[in-house]
């Protein structure tokens, strides 16, 4: 049975009892971030898309809108020889995706957004995934996703002269400018060509490496438009379009792999690299049908690029990383505000 | 009848490597949502297999506290300090058990593949939902500190019992050898 004690003791005892309490809870709030307000954390990213209109709730957070398709890949067995991933193995394989437009507003007119993307998801019979998230620009606007952030935040502001101090700071800026002017525009998703951009590692049989980064190359010819007559086309004409098309006939993208050279930067999304390093045609992307994505099946998928099959894994590119912690943070916040996105059919989900 | 005056040894080795992996565990979860560095995936592929590993060991500890039993409390122990002994210990207990099957229904509420290390996968154990995977979100999210919380109290009543009142309990799941597993009762 325990003996009275002496005070002091008791007093020190406590004491140190208190140091190890406060001492834990610290560490904890300190790994939390609480003592880090300038830790760059996936909700300021999240913060950041915010149009001036309010975030677009039970929406993505960035590419808002956007419209599903289903289809199949069909691998002609040319990628076996850099990854081991099923994808790769001659075959067919069911591939889910998402047209979709650079923009925070889901309610952007279709000729105002200069960035078009997709979405993309193919599933193997081991049960894997692969899951890439592409764009139309050849090369990211900026090296870093802190310079993202900046961008977003310079972007946004009311002081004219923020977009002119974040080009300085970030000069590799002005080539996704020289781009956004001058490259054509066109009139279909099916005419554009949609660029992962981020380099991944690809692992082979033997278990060796290869720095890649992969394409889709259109089947249809890119005919160009003019912004202006784009504009004459409605705000949908882009979902419009592609559904038309798409009950035409299936249409197709080549899936094209670049294999970098052993000095070609991979951590640099920003810097193309040389035209002529070896690109490895692996296999066509075939797109069936088009639904739309109030009630489609690609609404619930978060197109996260870190979703890879074993044989292909993230390179030193800090992007993917990134990506995966915003995407999964916006995807938290619309899977939260569903009600503010209702479907308008029931048991259309598969 | 026997009392036992400690945890069975495969109950205390259970106990700190538990202790172990759970703080570990807590640390990658706030540190990884607080974060959009590399290190993120890096945690996030540590976080899910430690998840399901403190899965499997509680299961294995709960059937060892149900087959081993506890020692007794001291006799003189006030009543509402045995009460929230009782209680803190059910809901840790809950804690460990729950939070990965919350965590292992979250991501399959959000149609993530489950991969625990490389092509070792979990199968999703709930159809996509986004209002399943909201409310298990939010459960994982806040639980987490409440569970971090209960683990200080359990801390500082431990060092409590071993540094104040001296009265035995914590030598009961000390981590050192003992020889003296078995004690008649009193």
């Amino acid at each position: 049975m325990p003996q009275p004690l002496p005070s002091r003791s008791v007093f020190g005892s406590l004491a140190l009892i208190s140091v190890v309490v406060a001492g834990a809870a610290a560490a904890f709030a300190y790994t939390a971030g609480w003592f880090s307000p300038r830790r760059l954390t996936p909700d300021k990213v999240v913060d950041a898309f915010t149009p001036p209109t309010g975030a677009p709730l039970g929406h993505r957070r960035n590419h808002a809108k956007g419209i599903c398709f289903t289809g199949r890949f069909e691998s002609n067995g040319g990628g076996s020889a850099l990854s081991r991933a099923q994808v790769f193995t001659r075959g067919q394989y069911p591939a889910l995706g998402r047209f979709n437009l650079g923009t925070a507003d889901p309610n952007a007119p279709d000729a105002t957004v200069r960035v078009r993307g997709m979405g993309l998801r193919i599933s193997t019979p081991d049960g894997q995934e692969w899951r890439t998230a592409m764009v139309d620009p050849p090369f990211f606007p900026v090296s870093t996703p802190q310079a993202f952030y900046e961008l977003l935040l310079a972007s946004a502001s009311k002081d004219a002269s923020a977009m002119r101090t974040f080009s300085g700071a970030h000069p590799e800026i002005a080539a996704f400018g020289a781009w956004a002017k001058s490259a054509p525009w066109t009139g279909s998703y099916a005419e554009n060509r949609f660029n992962g951009l981020n380099a991944f590692i690809f692992v082979d049989n033997s278990g060796a490496e290869h720095a890649v980064r992969w394409s889709l190359l259109p089947a249809a010819q890119p005919v160009p438009v003019s912004p202006d007559d784009l504009a004459k086309r409605g705000p949908n004409f882009l979902e419009e379009e592609i559904a038309e098309r798409v009950r035409g006939g299936p249409l197709r993208w080549t899936m094209v792999v670049t294999v970098a050279n052993p000095d070609d930067p991979t951590a640099d999304p920003s810097k193309a690299w040389p035209e002529d390093r070896r690109a490895v045609d692996v296999g066509t992307l075939t797109v069936e049908e088009i639904q739309p994505e109030r009630d489609g099946p690609c609404r619930d998928i978060n197109f996260d690029p870190t979703v890879l099959p074993s044989g292909m894994r993230t390179s030193d590119d800090p992007f993917p990383a990134a990506r995966s912690s915003v995407y999964a943070k916006s995807y938290d916040r619309r899977t939260a505000e569903a009600k503010d996105y209702p479907r308008t059919a029931t048991g259309a989900n598969p | 009848m026997i009392i036992r005056r400690r945890f069975t040894p495969l109950q205390r080795v259970l106990h700190w490597l538990m202790a172990v992996c759970i703080l570990a565990m807590l640390f990658i979860g706030v540190g990884m949502v607080s974060t959009i560095m590399p290190k993120y995936l890096w945690l996030v592929s540590i976080h899910k297999p430690l998840g399901i590993a403190i899965l499997v060991l509680a299961l294995i500890r709960l059937s060892a506290r149900l087959r081993f039993r506890a020692p007794p409390l001291p006799a003189d122990l006030p009543e509402p300090m045995k009460l929230a002994a009782r209680l803190s210990h059910y809901a840790l207990y809950v804690l460990m058990i729950g939070m990965p099957l919350i965590g292992w229904a979250m991501l399959s509420a959000a149609d993530y593949p489950i991969v625990l290390y490389g092509g070792v996968r979990l199968p999703a154990i709930l159809p996509q939902s986004d209002s399943l995977h909201a409310l298990l979100w939010g459960a994982h999210f806040y639980l987490a500190f409440l569970f971090f919380a209960l683990i200080l109290i359990h801390l500082a009543a431990a060092l409590f019992h071993a540094l104040v009142r001296k009265d035995g309990v914590f030598e009961t799941m000390a981590p050192v050898p003992t020889h003296d597993e078995v004690a008649p009762a009193e």
